[in-house]
């Protein structure tokens, strides 16, 4: 089931074409991967289906709703999560306040309750709900095996660690999709591997994974499916064996061979 | 003497209203805002009008100016808001002034002669400093006490999302727009209030003196005092308004000119950024629930 799809998404900034109507789609479930080579228009593409940027022309269609024109604080309340190629952690707030700052919306989206009464709600609960959300977040933190840093502040966090803690800030959200932009970039073989355990991990959640990966050993571990980029358009998709052999995705990294 | 040790815990006070307010939109939600002192005017013009022309007891303007402030906090938000860092720093300062000027246009000689704050029958005048300092640190407590339960609720742990970074505050549902009007009207209807006590101590109101550098003087308490720490603000509004009388209060204000309180403030600020950017006290830290739970525990053991 495709939860997620791009009709002939394009955006276009000045005389640059970034994103050429692409038709891209999500499967339930599954693993995603997104892949090209740098500047095909991958994380262009992320940034218009989260609203952080919105498409020159085209619609996106998440569970059935039009999310096209939607700002991107509404999108991640739909469900949609992501992280972002250059960490974005609160630095100067602990482990455990980033994960709070994920749940932030879980509390008081009471629907048969204006946001102004949560709000005052919420400003005179505030121990209770901070206790609330400090033990949801110490689970998220434990899952992640971060809990033994949960005092530190994010900005002196290992590299590895900051990217782990931007996945948990995500998953406390507890999205339907989960949109990694180049997760591994810069970690180390060992640290690349636990990630790998946990993307595995959150699979078997049922939560839905993007990923966009420049690690190819990653990317055709993990991935269940692939779609592939170029020059802000789709030339391939498919299983990461139908990609591996593909010859426009073989063109497109390495060049086509002189005759 | 202690005269003027009262003078300057009273002048402390008001301007400790003014860091709080300051310091909700600086410190927890980091916009660079230099229009308190239009804030400032906007609830002393308040409080002149309703009590002196309209003729309603002091009481009913606080609520009063707090409203209006807040309103006209969110009539420059609304605009100014999408910029940022250095861009809303000279657009607030803008639109200050642009408060600052109406007032010496429309009310050009400022107003002489307000009455007195009255509570059960009781005058706060200026002859009598100690109740007025009370009345004046009462509700710089419940300030203090309002912005901290703000500040540790989820509403204000938003704004510092806000604050470290608005992509990511985004990305976690949070809706920057909302959250920053919001800090801009809560600090512009505190810094109101602070106004309504100014014109109720010297029970005149002059448009001359809500210039640029008493928001450059409030930024200063933040800054000194801990960005996003209440009681630093509060300890910073102290050592600036101590820094400002400091002549008066050593019997050399004759020999040291007034402005030499701004190149002190100046130094202070350079020598804060260089040594200690974060502030006296720094940020503040709040323990979320282990913290909280062993300090409970403890106390229920040592009832037991």
């Amino acid at each position: 089931m495709r939860i997620l799809e791009t009709e002939s998404v394009s955006r276009v900034f000045g005389g640059v074409v970034a994103v050429n109507k692409v038709d891209f789609h999500v499967e339930q479930g599954l693993v995603n991967g997104l892949i090209g080579p740098n500047g095909a228009g991958k994380t262009t593409l992320f940034n218009q289906i989260t609203g952080m940027d919105h498409p020159t022309s085209g619609r996106i269609i998440f569970d059935g709703k039009d999310i096209t024109r939607l700002p991107a604080w509404k999108i991640s309340r739909l469900g949609i999560a992501r992280t972002f190629q250059n960490i974005r952690l609160y630095n100067d707030l602990t482990v455990i306040e980033n994960v709070m700052m994920g749940l932030h919306f879980k509390v008081g989206s009471d629907p048969f309750k204006g946001r102004f009464v949560q709000a005052v709600k919420s400003y005179f609960n505030a121990g209770k709900e901070n206790r609330e959300l400090y033990s949801k977040a110490l689970e998220w933190l434990e899952f992640f095996e971060l809990a033994p840093l949960k005092d530190e502040f994010a900005r002196n966090l290992p590299y590895g660690n900051q990217r782990e803690l931007e996945i948990a800030r995500a998953m406390a959200s507890e999205p339907k999709v989960l949109f990694l932009d180049e997760p591994a970039a810069g970690m180390n073989p060992s640290e690349t591997a636990h990630l790998m355990y946990i993307i595995s991990r959150i699979r078997e959640l049922g939560v839905t994974v993007v990923l966009i990966e420049h690690d190819m050993k990653l990317v055709m571990n993990v991935c269940d499916n692939i779609t592939v980029l170029s020059f802000g358009q789709k030339i391939a998709e498919g299983t990461p064996d139908e990609i591996k052999s593909d010859p426009l995705v073989i063109e497109a990294y390495l060049g086509r061979e002189e005759e | 003497m202690l005269n003027f040790f009262q003078l300057i815990i009273i002048y402390a006070g008001i301007y400790a209203l003014m860091a709080i307010g300051q310091n909700c939109i600086t410190g927890n939600t980091g916009m660079l805002s230099l229009c308190h002192a239009g804030f400032f005017c906007i609830g002393s013009y308040s409080t002149a009008i309703i009590c002196k022309v309209v003729g309603l007891p002091f009481w009913f303007s606080l609520p009063v100016a707090a409203i209006v402030s807040g309103f006209v906090g969110f009539l420059i938000g609304v605009p100014t808001l999408r910029l940022k860092g250095d861009y809303l720093c000279i657009a607030t300062l803008g639109l200050g002034e642009i408060i600052k000027n109406i007032a010496t246009n429309v009310n050009p000689v400022g107003m002489m002669a307000v009455p007195r704050a009255e509570l059960f029958g009781y005058q706060f005048s200026s002859r009598n400093k100690f109740t007025f300092i009370l009345l004046v640190w009462f509700f710089v407590l419940i300030a203090y006490l309002l912005f901290r339960q703000l500040a540790h609720s989820r509403l204000g742990r938003a704004m510092t999302a806000v604050r470290e970074d608005e992509v990511a505050a985004q990305a976690n549902g949070i809706n920057v727009t909302k959250y920053k009007i919001g800090a801009f009207i809560l600090g512009a209807a505190v810094g109101g209030t602070a106004g309504c006590f100014a014109t109720a101590y010297t029970l005149t109101v002059q448009p001359g003196s809500y210039t640029f550098m008493v928001s450059v003087m409030v930024l200063c308490m933040v800054v000194l005092g801990g960005m996003g720490n209440l009681a630093g603000v509060i300890l910073g509004a102290f050592i600036i308004e101590f820094i400002s009388y400091f002549p008066q209060l050593v019997g050399l204000s004759s020999v040291i000119p007034a402005q030499a309180s701004q190149i002190i403030y100046g130094l202070v600020l350079v020598i804060m950024m260089i040594c200690r950017p974060q502030g006296i006290l720094g940020r503040d830290r709040y323990r979320y629930g282990d913290g909280r739970k062993t300090r409970r525990s403890a106390a229920v053991k040592k009832e037991a």
